[in-house]
Order: C-alpha cells, then sequence, then structure tokens
C-alpha cells in the first residue's frame, strides 16, 4: 500500500493534526511502510470467523442512572487553557 | 539497601533496623545521584515522599504491618497522581496536574506505600525503547548507550538500578515485559480487566493492562496483591476474587506441563538467545516439569494486526486533548480548526501523530471492514491458538523478545523495524491473557528475558512458577555495574 502526499494531507486533516509540507514526505513514506506491514493480515483466512471487540468476550456492565460525581468545575476548570465564568474559551465560531 | 525485597525490607522496618523515612532519603539520594545519568524519574516527589515515610512509620511503630507499608516505590508517569504532574512522557500534557488520582494509585497509597516520584516512558506508551519521551530518552543502567525498552521503560531502569524498591508500568503490546527483559527484572502483565484502568490514561483501551516491575517475583506478588482487584469505575474491569498470591509461591513444580511454542523458538531468533530460554527451561525440567511442544500458527499475524487495533483505538482515546479543557494549547490560533490542528500538531510527538493517521485511516469510511474488522477477526484467530494450547499445557515459555537491548538510535528511524521487536509479546495483549518476563543467563553481558505467559486469571500459578526458578538460580540478582 503507498500512500500519496494528498492522502495524508486528507487523514491528517481528518485527525486534526497539523502536518507541516516539511514533514509530509517522511510521514507518507513512514504511513506507507506500516500499512505494508499491516496488509500480512490478508494471508489469513478469516472466512465465518466472528470479531472479537472483547478479550474476554464480556457484556458491558450497566449501573444505576443516578448522579455519582460532585460538581468540581473550578477545579477542572483550572487544568484549562483558557475559561470565563465556567465557559471555556475557544477562538470566535460565530460571527 | 537498595538490593533488598520488599519483604526483606518489610522486616527491617519492622523489627527497627531503621525506619521508612531513612529507607526513603536513602533511595532519594541515589535518584539524586543517578538519575542525570539515566534519566528514568520525570518528576520527582521528595517533600510529599518523607510525609508519607513519616506517616508509615507512625502506623509501623502501631504495631501495623501491611506488606509495603513504608515502602518506596514509583509510578509510571500514565498513572494520574492528585496534585502531581502527570505528564504521560508527552509535550501535551507538560502542564498536566492530575485533579485525582488512578484507582491503583489510590490503592498503593492506603497501602502505606511511599511514592517517590513518576517515571519516564514512551509519548502516551507509544514505543518499544523509551526514545518516543517529550523528557528524552532512558538509559540502561546495564549499558548506557542501549535503551532499558519501552514504553515502561524509566521503571525499568528505576527499579533495575535500585532507584526505587519496585514500580508500577504498564503494557499494551508488551510495554511492562519487554523492559524488564531488557533491564534484567522481573515484570508482570495480569489478565485484561484485573488492575483497574481508572485513571491510567487510555492508549488502546482493550489492551492496556497496569501491572508491577520488580526485582522478583516475590515482589511481583507483592506488589500485584495491593493492585488487583474489581473496580466499578472502570466499566472493563473484571469482578473476579483476588487469590492470596503470596500464599501460591512454594507450590512444587512437579508435573507441570511447559508449552514451548515452535514458532518461538529457532526462525529469527538470536542463537544465544535461545541458548538461554533453553538453559532456563532445563533448569524447569530438573524441578520436575515437563516441556511439550505446541504451535501458536498465528504468531506472525500479531505484529499487522496489533498494528491496526492499537492504532485505531488510540485515535479515537487521543481525540480528547483538543487544546480546550486541558493540556498544550498553540499560541495565536486563528480558528477553531486552527486551534485543534496546530495544538495537537505541536503537542505529540513524531510516533504518536502516526499511530493516530494510522488509526484515522484504518476507522475511515470504506476502509473498516479491511482493517478494524479483519484484525478483530485475526484476533479471535489468535486468541483460539492460546485457548487450544492451554488444553495441553499449564503455563507458555519463550523469549521476551528477539534481542537484547538495542542501541539508543538504532532503531528510531525505522518505525516497522522497532514494531517487529515485539512480536512475541503483543499476541499475549491480543488475546488478553497474563504475562510475565523474568531474568534468564546473560548474552553479551546485557540481560535476557524468559518469557511466561499463563491462562486467563492464573497470575498466581505465574508468580509460582517464575519464584520457583528464582529460588534455584540467581540470575535475578544480578546487579548492573556501577549502581550496586
Amino acid at each position: 500500500m503507498s500512500l500519496e502526499r494528498s492522502d495524508v494531507e486528507k487523514i491528517a486533516h481528518l485527525a486534526r493534526l497539523a502536518v507541516s509540507d516539511d514533514e509530509l514526505e517522511a510521514v507518507t513514506s513512514d504511513l506507507s511502510n506500516i500499512l505494508n506491514l499491516v496488509e500480512q493480515m490478508e494471508t489469513a483466512d478469516t472466512e465465518g470467523v466472528e470479531p472479537m471487540a472483547h478479550p474476554l468476550h464480556m457484556t458491558q456492565r450497566l449501573r444505576e442512572d443516578e448522579a455519582t460525581e460532585q460538581d468540581q468545575r473550578n477545579l477542572f476548570q483550572s487544568l484549562a487553557p483558557l475559561t470565563d465564568e465556567g465557559l471555556y474559551l475557544v477562538p470566535r465560531v460565530i460571527e | 539497601m537498595h538490593n533488598k525485597t520488599i519483604s526483606e525490607l518489610a522486616l527491617g522496618l519492622r523489627v527497627g533496623d531503621f525506619t521508612s523515612v531513612e529507607l526513603t532519603r536513602s533511595y532519594l539520594d541515589r535518584v539524586s545521584k543517578f538519575n542525570n545519568e539515566l534519566n528514568s524519574y520525570i518528576t520527582v516527589c521528595e517533600e510529599s515522599a518523607l510525609q508519607s515515610a513519616e506517616i508509615a512509620d507512625r502506623r509501623i511503630r502501631a504495631g501495623e504491618a501491611e506488606p509495603l507499608l513504608g515502602i518506596p516505590i514509583a509510578h509510571k508517569d500514565i498513572f494520574c497522581t492528585e496534585g502531581v504532574k502527570t505528564s504521560c512522557g508527552s509535550k501535551m500534557l507538560d502542564n498536566f496536574i492530575a485533579p485525582y488520582d488512578a484507582h491503583v494509585v489510590s490503592l498503593f497509597n492506603q497501602s502505606g506505600a511511599v511514592m517517590l516520584g513518576k517515571t519516564n516512558m514512551d509519548e502516551f506508551a507509544m514505543g518499544s525503547s523509551n526514545e518516543n519521551s517529550y523528557y528524552g530518552p532512558v538509559h540502561n543502567p546495564w549499558k548506557l548507550e542501549a535503551v532499558p525498552g519501552g514504553s515502561s521503560g524509566g521503571s525499568a531502569s528505576a527499579v533495575a538500578a535500585g532507584l526505587c524498591v519496585a514500580a508500577t508500568g504498564t503494557d499494551t503490546g508488551g510495554s511492562i515485559r519487554q523492559p524488564a527483559a531488557f533491564c534484567g527484572i522481573t515484570g508482570l502483565k495480569p489478565t485484561y480487566g484485573r488492575v483497574s484502568r481508572y485513571g491510567m490514561i487510555a492508549f488502546a483501551s482493550s489492551l492496556d493492562q497496569g501491572g508491577p516491575m520488580t526485582r522478583t517475583a516475590e515482589d511481583a506478588a507483592a506488589m500485584l496483591q495491593v493492585m488487583a482487584g474489581f473496580d466499578p469505575r472502570d466499566s472493563t474491569s473484571a469482578d473476579q476474587p483476588v487469590p492470596d498470591y503470596m500464599a501460591g509461591l512454594g507450590n512444587d513444580l512437579s508435573g507441570l506441563r511447559i508449552g514451548v511454542p515452535k514458532e518461538y523458538l529457532g526462525g529469527g531468533l538470536d542463537a544465544d538467545i535461545e541458548a538461554s530460554i533453553q538453559l532456563a527451561l532445563a533448569e524447569y525440567t530438573r524441578m520436575g516439569a515437563e516441556l511439550v511442544e505446541i504451535s501458536l500458527p498465528n504468531t506472525q499475524l500479531g505484529v499487522p494486526t496489533y498494528y491496526v487495533v492499537a492504532p485505531a483505538e488510540c485515535s479515537s482515546n487521543l481525540s480528547r486533548f483538543d487544546g480546550v479543557r486541558y493540556g498544550y494549547r498553540c499560541s495565536d490560533p486563528k480558528d477553531l480548526e486552527d486551534l485543534y490542528k496546530r495544538s495537537r500538531g505541536e503537542g505529540f510527538g513524531p510516533e504518536v501523530k502516526r499511530r493516530i493517521m494510522i488509526g484515522t485511516y484504518a476507522l475511515s469510511a470504506g476502509y473498516y471492514d479491511a482493517y478494524y474488522l479483519k484484525a478483530q477477526k485475526i484476533r479471535h484467530l489468535i486468541s483460539d491458538d492460546f485457548r487450544e494450547a492451554f488444553k495441553k499445557v499449564d503455563v507458555i515459555m519463550g523469549p521476551t523478545a528477539p534481542s537484547t537491548a538495542f542501541g539508543i538510535g538504532e532503531k528510531s528511524d525505522d518505525p516497522v523495524t522497532m514494531y517487529l521487536s515485539d512480536i512475541y509479546t503483543i499476541a499475549v495483549n491480543l488475546a488478553g491473557l497474563p504475562g510475565m518476563s523474568i531474568p534468564v543467563k546473560p548474552v553479551g553481558g546485557m540481560p535476557v528475558g524468559l518469557q511466561l505467559i499463563g491462562n486467563y486469571f492464573e497470575e498466581a500459578k505465574l508468580l509460582n512458577v517464575a519464584h520457583r526458578l528464582q529460588q534455584e538460580t540467581d540470575w535475578h540478582s544480578a546487579t548492573p555495574a556501577g549502581f550496586e
């Protein structure tokens, strides 16, 4: 599997990762090599095999729908890059 | 003092040979003496460690005798520690002071263990050499130009060099066992679900598992006793009783059936490493165990499958790092998309970005069946290989890694070669089984690890089997020159 630079640009956009033009060539080659490794999966016959989502085949546990967490907004927001009156601030999205 | 096991130190504390404050001080002194050359620790918590040690001394004087009370340990910097920087080896979390403790950290605190600090690691636990840390590579105490393995390389080098008594690690594809092998220590990856993942920063959630890294199997048993158990805050935590791991350590090995996978020995394995493994196996037969050749026919598919499953889950887990709520934010973002892209592009290192992109690609529209679904099916085949094997044998043994510790910089330009160094450990995570690495005869002065793989929730058996070898041989007690 050989990716083009444009493929990598698209993947990087989907992943919301800035990849500079300088990095693009090396990243394209690295990702192509990794996908070549991954493609060895094609040698396996998986006809009729169930996909395995959990090592112990457990189903997700459910709990009662009740509030268990305390309000720790001030503590958590103290870690944020930019907040104001309990809100997380980002660049303007609505003109 | 720093060459002693947990139980030896606990005895010394109880009979009053030394106090926990003295013990902690002696480890802190070693950390300040050696951390410059090894880079094992990202954060050292001198003040809080001495405070915990004082509290432990009071509890000991009051007659308490919990196994880890007053024992200085270190946590991999992937475990959240309230009020202490928790970086996960990343620039992204360089400014992150965790607001709560991981479940594992709470358990150790309750046990009275003293936390010396947080150990270095590959960024977000992605790597096999510890070269992917934002805080620089960790050095192997056996040879400073060599890697300690990864991703729990800081914990491994700290234990090997006597910069803590024991440490925690995490293992997604070999990240406890491979550095344990490279640094000549004992490492245990428990069954998936045995140890809570709450507060353990997620990489690949269906594979991640925390475990102990120690000088001996007996120490690993003491550590696992604290770590293991059900936690309702981890939705995949296993609600299974926790046995007394110390109690099983004396069991006789006669009649033990050891499966030796033909795919693990011979082939591409270094001949000297094979000889070390054979020597350990011969030791087991001398103790009454029986060797049975088995086959794990899908071994070669482990690495390719892992490099779909792990990146796919990582791309999803790491989407939370958005430069908005915590962690790194780029300067002067021009709009929201620029904020996301540059915060992530600047905050993550190259390996993390590669894996996020591989995962994003594998999960993107039109590729899901060919990659993720196919990988989940092969995962089933790999798991079935082990199920078949465990019908015939009690434990599986082979090498932990195909080589001894390689040089810093030797493989860092070639991700695929680096990935292949985890060939023997990865399948164990895909199947969710417990695995262990213990030191056997070194090759060229460098440690070699024997890997032990057990059936689900059979950590007690693995610990016993490992402990028996350590009773009969002294490979595990070797100390790197300069760190005696």
